[in-house]
């Protein structure tokens, strides 16, 4: 199908963009990548009246270290982030991660500002965002604000900003110490959404797991951080018993819906399979092996 | 409202005015009337309008019209001539990676990209390549047949 008729604006400040989204009194739509907008438009399940894209705003699009962490602009594209070598040698899992997130096309095209502001539940960026305790800065008509990524993804497809707000930067901290990583993903086809997917990272200290960090994603409305799951890898060695009693944790932690695609018994023990693979490759790349 | 639009296509320079809602596929199979590229399922999921922006592969169903002002444009008739066929197009024909011919514009300009960005050391990578183009005749042995064949051309080896 083809969009309603809607007006279009491409301002050439975030002020300006602001402004346009505020006067359009929630009747319009912010467009950055359209990956996620332009379907929906498509098929006419929204029909703004004003469409303020954000294309022409400079200094949108950047990846840059700042500290100990990463600064993203919102109109950075999945492609960018994909083939950016700050980001893989920074943001590790984000840098495996980047391949699952739909199809280069797509990937040309999509940003994570958009990606983030759509909010999948199934969608990476939004995992890796949660996983990483990623900032999100936002401006709207009263200015600036910045929001902790577990606080802005509200359930699915639904984020906790105002209507007159729009994503600007991302910063994502760097986990300097997780030599020890995974990301695991299952979809039906390479580069759909995920039916189930984990994230999990730590660094070693005598043999054992001194710090971890777990995000999981497709199993719950948003994506969600693991802290039960976090705690119960401290002190976790090496090997396969470890694993399984890791798998069992996450298990334990979620209670994932049914759909079209699978039953919940189906994503429940997809996860625990997940955790236990990424349980082992984590840790294999900790001890510095190839996994 | 109508807004305008001057964009280059393979090498040609073409100037219209839009409305802001069309999308760049129907600008170019209606407005500037090049059909090579087609048309599936109009929300980014079959891959057929895949065309070239910039160098990059993108939906052009999943863009406005209005969007590509001022950029370079390549479609499946800017790749190779029926008499000068390009590698890729070279190797569709050798290896039979058609059969109806409908998702084959989007299998080609995907594959341009695809050559450009990835070393495709494997058919399961090729395959990873393609799984955002959807061929309904099944044909997708051939048509990895086909890259595999380019790759192996590239790399000075006999595919």
């Amino acid at each position: 199908m083809k969009p309603a008729a809607f007006d279009y604006i491409a301002p050439n400040s975030l002020e300006a963009a602001v402004e346009a989204i505020a006067a359009a009194n929630g009747d319009g739509k912010v467009l950055a990548g359209g990956q996620s907008l332009m379907p929906l438009l498509n098929f006419r399940m929204t029909r703004p009246t004003v469409v303020v894209d954000l294309m022409h705003i400079p200094g949108m699009s950047f990846i840059e270290l700042r500290g100990n962490a990463v600064a993203i602009g919102a109109m950075t594209r999945h492609a960018d982030l994909e083939f950016s070598d700050l980001v893989a040698q920074k943001l590790p899992v984000m840098a495996a991660a980047m391949r699952h997130v739909a199809h280069l096309a797509i990937r040309n095209k999509g940003t994570i500002g958009g990606s983030l502001s759509h909010a999948d539940p199934a969608a990476e960026l939004p995992m890796l965002a949660v996983f990483y305790g990623a900032t999100i800065r936002v401006q709207g008509s009263n200015g600036r604000r910045d929001i902790a990524a577990e606080d802005f993804f509200v359930s699915a497809l639904t984020n906790c900003l105002d209507p007159d707000e729009i994503v600007f930067e991302i910063d994502f901290p760097v986990l300097a110490s997780h030599a020890g990583w995974a990301f695991e993903e299952v979809a039906r086809r390479f580069g759909d959404f995920a039916l189930a997917c984990i994230a999990v990272s730590f660094d070693v200290l005598d043999d054992q797991i001194a710090e971890a960090r777990v995000a999981v994603m497709g199993v719950a409305d948003t994506p969600r951080r693991l802290r039960e799951a976090e705690q119960a890898l401290k002190g976790a060695p090496r090997g396969p018993e470890a694993a399984a009693r890791f798998a069992e944790v996450v298990r334990s932690c979620l209670s994932p819906p049914s759909d079209i695609h699978v039953s919940a018994e189906y994503r429940k023990n997809l996860i625990g399979a997940l955790a236990e693979r990424a349980f082992t490759t984590a840790w294999t790349r900790a001890v510095g092996e190839q996994p | 409202m109508k807004m305008d639009v001057a964009v280059t296509v393979n090498g040609r320079k073409y100037q219209a005015s839009v409305e802001p809602r069309l999308l760049l596929s129907d600008f170019l199979r209606d407005t500037i009337g090049l059909t090579g590229t087609h048309v599936g399922c109009e929300h980014g999921v079959c891959g057929a309008c895949t065309i070239l922006v910039n160098g990059d592969s993108v939906r052009s169903c999943l863009t406005l019209a209005v969007r590509a002002d001022g950029m370079d444009i390549v479609t499946v008739e800017g790749l190779g001539t029926p008499d000068q066929l390009n590698a890729l197009q070279s190797e569709f024909r050798e290896k039979h990676g058609l059969q109806c011919g409908f998702c084959t514009p989007g299998m080609l300009m995907t594959g341009m990209d695809l050559l450009k960005k990835y070393p495709l050391a494997s058919d399961e990578e090729i395959r990873e390549g393609l799984s955002g183009n959807l061929c309904r005749c099944t044909g997708y042995q051939n048509i990895v047949a086909a890259i595999r064949s380019v790759v192996a051309l590239r790399n000075g080896s006999t595919p």
